[in-house]
């Protein structure tokens, strides 16, 4: 029976979950104007419960209803990273929703589902939690996608997520019923320690199942197909909540079942994940270059990314695990204030989503030009960016790994990378206007100001990037 | 009493910091303080070498070598900063400050209507730096250092005025010629490392004796010996900086620099690095008869045959520069016989009155306004009589007159060939024996065209305002940019026009010509002085009493100014006996010939020149080396630059390398695009290949 000392555990879930259901319930009484105050109220949601995360941390990890559910420095921080972003993602998602129509009550609320699902997801110590969690968050983006009920583009990416997602989670499903039988257990742990020499072939069949399903969480190559429709025809607000929000929780959960559960098979999978790393470096990088449309662009510059964060994986060992997270994160801040910049560009029946919509961005709106280009040098891994730290710590636990070849591949399509990021600088730049566009940023004010803050913690963090990953070390028991 | 590393330290530094004050901020202290600056620093550095060599020679000091500053460390090569400093280091630390600092006062005459003053000193002041830095180095990196740094700065100055095309052609030459010496150069240090394991003066010549018996395959399979591939590499470096045939096409086109450093750079101390080079590795050079034959031989050749070329120039500066390659040659050729302290006396006298004949004939380019051709000259005497006696001085130093510094120094290489039995001693023997004739000739010509003789120029002055309108002539020449090629011509703004048309007709001048204001003469008295007397009061010690310690190795064998030795009686004993030798009978015979062609009987000149006519044409087109040098290298070197650019740039890397990765980039993508085609059922596909491959990768490495 769970007692209360589960619950103390659960604690920022079941609040998370509480106040979601409180914002439902307010968006069905509220009108109109009144609907600022859910907007608002979702944030300090959110902000409240990073703040109970990191309050009720307990010092080691605990785990409660029987190690279903764990409580240790890695989830906490993935969960308040998660937090975060989506807070973020709030504040810049206010006037994109308004201007367009769309019910922001059921944004909040479903975004609220599905932090909740990343939270139980991050923190799973069981096949079930792991999947209950990925559910959870699933089922509430599926919905998120297709917010947009009258844009045809949004239907159909909200389709296509469904149905390829339904079988992704098929697949992963049908991964763990075959550990299950080769392991007899659901728990994490018990399946680590499983001495289970006649049933290997079961087993490793199982991981390679998992394996699709995590690729497919992330984005990887050749799971990745979803990707650059979903990114295209979700409401930039929703597009924004896939690419922060649910990375971190995709390397949580490849960190959850690959190593909490599967770690003794470590030697297989970390060459599937190497082939995973460098089909999604090249198809990433490779389609990235030819592409018009930003929100896409940034589609496949997430599955690039994604092969990155991979290169930290294969080493499959704490220092591994700890770049990795470091990427996954510096990729969130950055991948965030990418979206921002769109939606603070964007306004009522103007998408400022083509890269043709950035040119002469620099005589317009001069500071946005500079945060952009912020954006982008980070993501191209530019030093001394966010994002250049990321890289290099991913290539050198490739190194590490012994993946000499990796990290050299790594390497020269983070250079073909650049490519497409700087020409998203020199449109702003050197490129004149498109004739009869006036691209401008909002004037709204929160979102001016947390987007700067977001993207000039970029150029901070990126100078001062110790003490960030100093705490990725320490949660996975490094002491520097 | 040891030297101490603080006043080392600040002889090198101090004409940096006047070369940066200069340099960076000469806007914002102006013409005054510029060359205040720079002269202060080279003062410092001039004073403190003196009272170095003094400490050295009291005995008051031992010799010293520390390193200061660990400049890398790659593997087990260290490479540091430090200071060797012995007789042989304080020396040319002397000469080069010495001589550096009258040139700096000098140029505050002839430079000063330039727009590019502040430059200039800053220049010159780098350079006294860099060329300290070579001299003072106690490893061979820093020697390298200082090798290319006075290299850069002498390309800088001979491009000063960096509008004049000729200017920009000599110094390119310049470059590139010493680009080939600096190789063979660079190659001999690696050679160095490569037998002896140590960068490190002191080291290396230590462990020479490894060198014994240790061979190395070049090309064709033929086994050469390490010594002398190490001294010949290096003297291949030598033969660059030093302008030795067949790398002494830059050196007579350098003349195209301010007259100052002409002076400075170009006879002084610059080209004399490679005779410092070579005497400083004398253990290393001792181990190679081979090494030693070769640069016998090479500056044999050159001691005649640039001296040749000389007696046909009319530029007054190219005859001193044709004069300076036969007199470096004349220091090839004692380091040839292992006579090193010969190369080193000579270069020390040298440098005093080839700067006093370089720095003279400034004054008489100043006083002819600018006028460079010695037939537009003559009678100039009247005119300019400080310049006219301290010529004079220069050229019996120059010309080997008993009692004068350059007899001493020139006489005993001459004698120490003679005493040699080195392969090749027969062929130099004879070549600086002709030398001699040959370099007395040019010098006596070069006085008589210039300051005897009937003046062939006229004045055609305007007299409405005279001398007192321009400030002394000295300062007033405005010749523009677009001269005559070999015309020292300054980079003026058009501050004078009226001068402009004066000047395009050779021999007219503006004004009567008059003597150069005391910037210019003093210096020129204060070289006269060792031009006349050096030579006499250290040839006993230098060159006979082992002054130079063991800064200088030779082998017992090979010590030919030892045999020498034994036959000196001191100075006033050789030069009486200097007067029934055969090198003064020679020179007196040049003197003669000089004499009557062109001061009792110019005519005559002409007719010989017809008479000789394809012998002269040889030496005025100075043996053709220039067009073949053009013809093959340059030409040859544009034609392989073309084909490279068109085969391997546009061809390989544009086309293969850029737009072909580009366009494969664009042919992946587009079909990488193609793949995403919007339909499901594809996506779906490619998830459930993506699985395949997965699971038999896992069976292939399952089975494997």
């Amino acid at each position: 029976m769970p007692t209360f000392n589960d619950f103390l555990i659960l604690l920022p879930e079941a609040y998370l979950t509480v106040a979601a259901c409180v914002i439902l319930l307010m968006d069905a009484f509220l009108k109109g104007g009144q609907r600022v105050a859910i907007h608002w109220l979702s944030i300090i949601v959110l902000l409240v419960g990073a703040w109970l995360v990191i309050d009720g941390q307990p010092a080691t990890a605990v785990s409660g209803f029987s190690g279903m559910f764990i409580r240790d420095p890695v989830a906490e921080i993935l969960k308040v990273f998660s937090l975060l972003t989506t807070a973020l993602m709030f504040i810049y998602s206010r006037g994109y929703l308004r201007d367009r129509n769309i019910n922001e009550g059921e944004y909040y609320a479903l975004t609220l589902f599905a932090v909740i699902g990343i939270m139980v997801l991050v923190s799973a110590g069981s096949l079930v939690t792991v999947y209950l969690g990925l559910e959870l968050l699933t089922l509430s983006s599926y919905a998120l996608v297709a917010l947009n009920r009258d844009s045809k583009l949004s239907s159909e990416a909200a389709i296509k997520y469904f149905v390829l997602g339904a079988l992704a989670s098929g697949m992963l499903l049908y991964g763990m019923s075959m550990i299950y039988g080769a392991t007899h257990s659901l728990d994490l742990a018990t399946i680590l320690h499983v001495q289970n020499v006649e049933w290997r072939n079961l087993m490793l069949f199982g991981v390679v199942f998992a394996i699709v399903g995590i690729g497919f969480k992330l984005g990887a190559a050749p799971f990745h197909m979803w990707i650059p429709d979903v990114y295209q025809g979700a409401p930039t607000a929703v597009t924004i909540f896939i690419g922060t929000a649910q990375k971190i929780a995709a390397f949580g959960m490849a960190y959850r079942l690959l190593d909490s559960g599967l770690g003794a098979y470590a030697h297989e999978w970390r060459m599937m994940l190497a082939v995973l790393a460098v089909l999604s470096l090249a198809i990433g990088n490779l389609l990235a270059i030819v592409q018009t449309n930003l929100k896409r662009l940034l589609a496949y510059s997430t599955i690039s990314h994604m092969g990155f964060l991979l290169l930290g994986l294969v080493e499959a060992n704490p220092a591994g695990y700890s770049a990795a997270m470091f990427y996954a994160i510096s990729y969130a801040l950055t991948s965030a204030a990418a979206f921002g910049i769109i939606l603070a560009m964007s306004r009522a029946g103007f998408e400022c989503e083509e890269i043709d919509d950035f040119k002469g961005l620099n005589q317009r709106s001069p500071w946005f030009a500079f945060l952009m280009m912020l954006v982008m040098f980070s993501l191209a891994g530019v030093p001394p960016l966010f994002g250049f730290f990321g890289k290099l710590l991913v290539l050198q636990s490739a190194i590490d790994a012994g993946f000499l070849w990796l990290a050299v591949v790594g390497a020269v399509f983070a250079i073909i990378g650049l490519y497409y990021y700087l020409r998203v600088v020199k449109v702003m730049y050197f490129d004149a206007p498109v004739e009869g566009t006036d691209v401008r940023a909002q004037p709204d004010m929160p979102l001016r100001f947390v987007l700067s803050l977001n993207a000039l913690a970029l150029l901070a963090l990126g100078i001062a990037w110790g003490p960030l990953f100093a705490w990725c070390q320490r949660a996975f028991g490094i002491t520097a | 009493m040891d030297l101490s590393l603080s006043v080392l330290i600040t002889i090198a530094l101090a004409p940096l910091v006047g070369a940066l004050l200069a340099g960076l901020f000469g806007r914002v202290i102006g013409r005054v303080g510029s060359h205040c600056v720079t002269i202060l620093g080279v003062g410092i550095a001039c004073a403190l070498s003196i009272h170095v060599l003094w400490q050295l020679v009291s005995g008051d000091a031992k010799n010293f070598n520390q390193d200061v500053y660990t400049w890398f460390q790659a593997g087990n090569l260290h490479v540091s900063v430090g200071f060797m400093v012995d007789r042989l280091t304080a020396m040319m630390m002397v000469v080069v400050t010495f001589v550096s600092l009258l040139v700096h006062v000098y140029t505050i005459g002839y430079m000063a209507d330039d727009p590019g003053y502040q430059r200039f000193f800053s220049y010159i002041s780098l350079f006294t730096f860099s060329m300290l830095m070579l001299v003072m180095s106690n490893n061979f990196m820093q020697l390298f250092f200082g090798w290319e740094a006075v290299g850069l700065v002498s390309y800088l100055l001979i491009g000063f005025w960096y509008k004049k095309p000729t200017a920009i052609y000599a110094n390119l030459k310049a470059f590139v010629v010493n680009r080939v010496g600096d190789f063979g150069f660079l190659l001999g240090i690696a050679a160095v490392l490569y037998f002896l394991n140590t960068l490190d003066y002191a080291t290396a010549f230590d462990s020479a004796g490894a060198l014994t018996g240790r061979a190395i395959t070049v090309v064709g399979g033929h086994a050469w010996p390490a010594a002398t591939v190490i001294g010949v590499l290096l003297f291949i470096g030598a033969m660059g900086k030093s302008a030795q045939v067949p790398l002494h096409v830059w050196l007579p086109d350098s003349m195209e620099g301010p007259t100052p450093i002409s002076a400075l750079i170009h006879a002084a101390t610059m080209v004399t690095a490679g005779i410092f080079m070579v005497a400083r590795m004398s253990p290393l050079f001792e181990m190679s008869e081979g090494a030693l034959s070769f640069i016998l031989v090479i500056g044999a050749t050159t001691a005649l045959f640039t001296g040749l070329i000389g007696i046909v120039q009319n530029d007054i500066k190219r005859v001193i520069a044709y004069s300076t390659l036969s007199q470096l040659g004349y220091m090839t050729v004692a380091l040839g016989v292992s006579a090193y302290s010969g190369a080193v006396f000579h270069l020390m006298t040298h440098a005093f009155f080839k700067a006093l004949l370089f720095l003279g004939a400034g004054s008489v380019i100043i006083g002819m306004h600018h006028e460079q051709d010695m037939r537009y000259m003559g009678g100039l005497r009247k005119y300019m009589p400080v310049t006219w006696i301290t010529m004079w001085i220069g050229s019996l130093a120059l010309a080997g007159t008993p009692f004068f510094a350059g007899f001493y120094s020139k006489d005993a290489i001459i004698e120490a060939v003679g005493e040699s039995h080195r392969w090749g001693a027969g062929y130099a023997y004879f070549c600086v024996m002709a030398g001699v004739f040959v370099t007395s000739l040019y010098s006596f010509r070069l006085l008589y065209m210039t300051f005897h003789g009937a003046e062939r120029f006229t004045v055609v002055g305007h007299h409405g305002h005279g001398h007192a309108a321009h400030g002394h002539a000295a300062v007033v020449g405005g010749q523009s940019i677009h001269s005559d090629p070999g015309h020292d011509a300054h980079g003026h703004d058009a501050a004078d026009e009226h001068k402009e048309d004066s000047h395009h007709t050779p021999g007219e001048l503006e004004h009567a010509p008059s003597e150069s204001p005391w910037v210019v003469t003093v210096p020129l008295i204060l070289l006269a002085i060792p031009s006349l007397l050096i030579g006499f009061f250290t040839v006993g010690p230098m060159l006979y009493g082992g002054w130079f310690g063991k800064a200088i190795h030779v082998e017992e064998q090979n010590n030919v100014l030892g045999e020498l030795a034994r036959d000196f009686h001191g100075a006033t004993a050789a030069a009486l006996h200097g007067f029934i030798q055969l090198p003064f009978l020679l020179a007196l015979a040049g003197f003669i010939v000089a004499t009557v062609i062109y001061l009792f009987k110019p005519a005559l000149a002409d007719s010989i020149k017809r008479a000789l006519h394809p012998i002269w044409r040889v030496l005025d087109k100075k043996y053709w080396v220039d067009e073949v040098y053009f013809a093959i290298f340059a030409k040859g070197g544009v034609k392989l630059g073309r084909a490279f650019w068109r085969g391997g740039d546009a061809a390989v890397i544009d086309g293969v390398l850029i737009d072909g990765s580009a366009s494969l980039v664009e042919r992946i993508a587009s079909g990488g695009r193609r793949l995403q085609s919007g339909f499901l059922y594809h996506y779906a596909f490619a998830m459930i290949l993506g699985l395949i491959l997965l699971l038999g990768g896992y069976w292939l490495v399952g089975q494997g």
